[in-house]
C-alpha cells in the first residue's frame, strides 16, 4: 500500500480494508498508548487481514493474539482503557460479540459517568457486519440498533474507504468508547482514493453524498452502495435524491436529517438490520416529530425482514435491493 | 506454605511465631474494628432511610483488611462491593463510601492524591471485574510496571465465565495478576456446595496453569502472608495467583436480603465463634500486643471517625440533575444538548437556563 503511486493530491488508492489497515498503523505509530488484540489478528494478521504487518512492525507486545473469548477480549480493553491505554479490538464477525455486551452495556459505555470523570474508557471495538458475501450462519448479522440504545456507546459505521480510514483515526483519538463497524461487503470493492494525512472526520456529523430536491434517501453502511447506485437510477428519470450516509449512529445528528427531511419532504431509510425496531425507526420518529410540517408523503423504510437473517443461500431474498429503493422513493412521489 | 488452614479447623487463631510484625497486626486490628463500627452504623443508616441497599462487610473484615495492607500504592485494586475496609485503606473516605451506597456516583470520585485514584469502583455485575482486572494486569506487563493487580470477587462469581476467561488469559500471559476469592459460603441464599462441585475453589486455578491455594478468611496474619507472597511474585514478573480465602457471610447479603429465609441459625452461630476481629483481638491480647483498655480507647475513636464520616456523608451538597448528561462523554455531545436542556427546564424553578 505504501508502494502506490500517490496522486498529485497525497490521496493513495485504497479498498476499505486497506483503510482500516492503515488507520491502524497510523494510529499505532502515532500513539504508543495504542494497542490491538483480538484472535487471530497478530500472526495470522485477521481473518480479513485488516490487522495485516501490524505484529512484524509493532510486536507481539502492542498486536496481541487473545484466547478465544469475545467477552474477555471486551473486559481487557475496558480494563486497559481504564488505566490509558487506548486498546483496538477486534471482534471477529458481529455475530460474535454478544458475549462482549456486558462488558460494553454494563462497563465501557458507563465507567466514566459512574466515576465522575475520575475514569474513562477510550476503547474501540472493530467488528465486520453485515451480509452479501455468501457466509456461513452467524457470519452476516446487522445488529447495530442493539448498540446505539447504550447511553455512551458511540456506534460509528464508515462506507467507503475514505470514511473508514477517517473515521477510525477519529474513533481511536476519542476519548470515549466506539463501536466501529465494518462493512464487510465493501472490504475489497473497490480501491478509492484516500487521504491519509487528513483531519480525523467529525464522530457526530452525517455525510451528504449526493444533493438532490425531490426526495432523501437515508442509509449507513454496506447499503450505501446501493442507495447510490438507486439514486443514479433515479437520476435517469430527473429524479433528483439526496443521498445520506448517517456514519455515527449514536450520538445521532439529527440537525443533518432534519435538513434534508425539510428539505425534500419525502424519505427513505434504508437499511440491511430487520424493520422492527430497527435503527431507521429512531430516525423515522425523529423526523415525524421535528420535520412534520415540511413532509410531503409518509416516511418509507426499506429495511431487511423481521426474521433472523437467511443462511446464504437465500440472503439476497433478505438484502433490500437497488429495486426496492428505487419503488420506495417513487412510492414518497406518487403519494 | 501458609501457616492456617481453613477456618473451621479452629476457634482460635494459630500460636503467632516470635518474630511476628506485632504493630502490623495491632494495625490490622485498629482497622477491622474501624471497618466494623462502620458498617454497623451504615446498616443503621439504611434502617432508618438515610442510605439506600447496602452489602455488608460482617465477616470479611480480615480479608478486605488485609488487601489493604498488602497492597502497594502502585498496584491496582479491583474490588466487587463487600471491600469497603480495602476501599478505606487505599484513601477512600469513609463518606464516599457512604455517599456511593447513598446512591450518588460521586461516591465513587477517589480523591486523585491517593493510591486509590486509578482503581476500579464497586462492581455489582458478578465476575465481569476479574477480565478488567486481566486487562490492567496486562497494561502493568506491557509497560514493565513493578506493579500488581488484586482484584476480590464471591464465591459465586467463580461459577461465571469472567472468572475462568480471566484465571486463564492469567496463566497464558504470565499477567501480575492476584485474584482473590471471598469464599463466605453463600452468593446470596446459594450455598458454596450448589456453585461448584470442586472439593476446592483455589484448585480451579489448576486448570489455568496457575498457582491456587486456600487460606484461612477470618486469620488476618495468615491472609496477610498470602497476600505479600503473591502480590510480591505478581511484581517480579513470576505469574499470577488464585487465593481463596475461607470464611462465612455473617450478615445478610445485603440489607435488601432476609438470611433467615434460608441459613440455620446453629450454622450462623458456630460461624460467630470463629469470626476475624474477636480472634485477632484475643491472640493480640494473649501475646500481651493489646488490652482492654486501648480497646475501649480504640472503639470510641472508632464511633468518632464513624459519627464525623456519617455528617460529612448527609451534609453533601445534592448533584446537580444535569451530571447524568455531562459526564457522560468527554464532551457533551450536540446531540444530547437539547435533552440537558429539557434536563434543566424541569426544576422546580428551571429558567435559570
Amino acid at each position: 500500500m505504501h508502494s502506490a503511486q500517490p496522486h498529485p493530491d497525497t490521496s493513495v488508492p485504497l479498498n476499505l480494508l486497506e483503510a482500516v489497515n492503515q488507520a491502524l498503523r497510523h494510529a499505532m505509530e502515532a500513539d504508543d498508548k495504542v494497542v490491538v488484540l483480538g484472535e487471530d489478528i497478530a500472526t495470522n494478521g485477521g481473518v480479513f487481514r485488516a490487522t495485516e504487518g501490524l505484529k512484524e512492525t509493532f510486536g507481539f507486545r502492542r498486536v496481541m493474539d487473545t484466547p478465544l473469548a469475545e467477552n474477555l477480549i471486551a473486559g481487557l480493553a475496558v480494563g486497559m482503557a481504564s488505566q490509558g491505554l487506548k486498546p483496538v479490538a477486534e471482534i471477529q464477525f458481529m455475530g460474535f460479540i454478544y458475549a462482549a455486551l456486558e462488558q460494553l452495556i454494563s462497563h465501557a459505555a458507563r465507567l466514566r459517568n459512574r466515576t465522575r470523570g475520575r475514569l474513562s474508557c477510550p476503547l474501540v471495538i472493530r467488528a465486520p457486519f453485515g451480509g452479501g458475501i455468501h457466509a456461513p450462519e452467524h457470519h452476516s448479522e446487522s445488529t447495530e440498533a442493539l448498540f446505539a440504545h447504550i447511553p455512551g456507546l458511540r456506534v460509528v459505521i464508515p462506507s467507503s474507504p475514505a470514511r473508514a480510514y477517517g473515521l477510525l483515526r477519529a474513533a481511536i483519538a476519542c476519548p470515549d468508547p466506539v463501536l466501529f463497524l465494518e462493512p464487510k461487503r465493501l472490504y475489497r470493492l473497490q480501491r478509492l482514493p484516500v487521504e491519509l494525512e487528513d483531519e480525523p472526520l467529525p464522530l457526530d456529523r452525517c455525510f451528504t453524498l449526493r444533493a438532490g430536491e425531490d426526495v432523501s434517501l437515508i442509509s449507513w453502511g454496506a447499503m450505501i452502495h446501493e442507495t447510490l447506485t438507486a439514486a443514479e437510477q433515479l437520476a435517469a428519470e430527473g429524479i433528483k435524491a439526496e443521498v445520506i450516509d448517517v456514519a455515527t449512529l449514536n450520538p445521532l445528528d439529527r440537525d443533518t436529517l432534519i435538513a434534508t427531511a425539510s428539505k425534500t419532504g419525502r424519505v427513505v431509510i434504508v437499511h440491511e438490520a430487520p424493520h422492527n425496531a430497527g435503527f431507521g425507526a429512531e430516525i423515522a420518529a425523529t423526523l415525524a416529530s421535528d420535520a412534520l410540517m415540511h413532509l410531503l408523503a409518509p416516511i418509507e423504510r426499506v429495511t431487511g425482514y423481521d426474521c433472523p437473517m437467511p443462511y446464504f443461500a437465500m440472503e439476497q431474498h433478505y438484502m433490500p435491493s437497488v429495486e426496492r429503493i428505487v419503488a420506495a422513493a417513487k412510492k414518497t412521489l406518487e403519494y | 506454605m501458609f501457616t492456617s488452614t481453613p477456618y473451621d479447623m479452629h476457634h482460635r487463631l494459630p500460636d503467632l511465631p516470635e518474630n511476628t510484625d506485632w504493630p502490623r497486626l495491632v494495625d490490622g486490628y485498629r482497622h477491622m474494628a474501624l471497618i466494623r463500627t462502620f458498617d454497623k452504623k451504615a446498616v443503621n443508616l439504611q434502617r432508618t432511610g438515610k442510605l439506600g441497599t447496602y452489602a455488608s462487610c460482617l465477616g470479611a473484615e480480615a480479608i478486605a483488611v488485609a488487601g489493604g495492607m498488602a497492597l502497594h500504592d502502585d498496584d491496582v485494586f479491583v474490588p466487587y462491593y463487600r471491600d469497603h475496609a480495602t476501599q478505606y485503606l487505599r484513601g477512600v473516605p469513609l463518606h464516599l463510601i457512604l455517599q456511593y451506597w447513598g446512591g450518588d456516583e460521586r461516591g465513587n470520585a477517589f480523591p486523585a492524591d491517593t493510591p486509590a485514584a486509578r482503581d476500579l469502583p464497586n462492581c455489582v455485575p458478578i465476575a465481569t471485574q476479574l477480565t478488567q482486572a486481566a486487562g490492567i494486569a496486562t497494561k502493568a506487563k506491557l509497560g514493565h510496571e513493578q506493579a500488581a493487580v488484586l482484584a476480590t470477587c464471591g464465591d459465586g462469581a467463580t461459577s461465571r465465565g469472567d472468572f475462568h476467561e480471566a484465571l486463564n488469559v492469567a496463566g497464558v500471559w504470565q499477567l501480575p495478576l492476584v485474584v482473590m476469592v471471598n469464599n463466605n459460603q453463600w452468593a446470596i441464599s446459594v450455598p458454596r456446595s450448589l456453585q461448584t462441585a470442586s472439593d476446592t475453589i483455589a484448585q480451579k486455578a489448576v486448570a489455568a496453569g496457575i498457582e491456587g491455594f486456600q487460606v484461612d478468611g477470618n486469620d488476618l496474619p495468615a491472609l496477610l502472608e498470602a497476600l505479600d507472597y503473591a502480590l510480591d511474585k505478581a511484581r517480579h514478573g513470576k505469574g499470577a495467583t488464585l487465593i481463596e480465602a475461607v470464611s462465612y457471610r455473617l450478615s445478610d447479603h445485603t440489607t435488601a436480603d432476609d438470611a433467615g429465609r434460608y441459613r440455620k441459625a446453629s450454622d450462623l452461630h458456630a460461624a460467630w465463634q470463629r469470626e476475624p476481629v474477636a480472634r485477632l483481638r484475643q491472640a493480640l491480647a494473649d501475646a500481651g500486643h493489646w488490652d482492654a483498655e486501648q480497646e475501649k480507647q480504640w472503639l470510641t475513636d472508632c464511633q468518632q471517625q464513624v459519627d464525623g464520616a456519617v455528617e460529612t456523608y448527609l451534609n453533601q451538597p445534592p448533584q446537580l440533575p444535569t451530571d447524568m448528561l455531562d459526564y457522560l462523554y468527554a464532551e457533551l455531545p450536540e446531540a444530547l444538548k437539547a435533552q440537558r436542556q429539557r434536563l434543566l427546564q424541569q426544576q422546580p424553578g428551571g429558567h435559570h437556563a
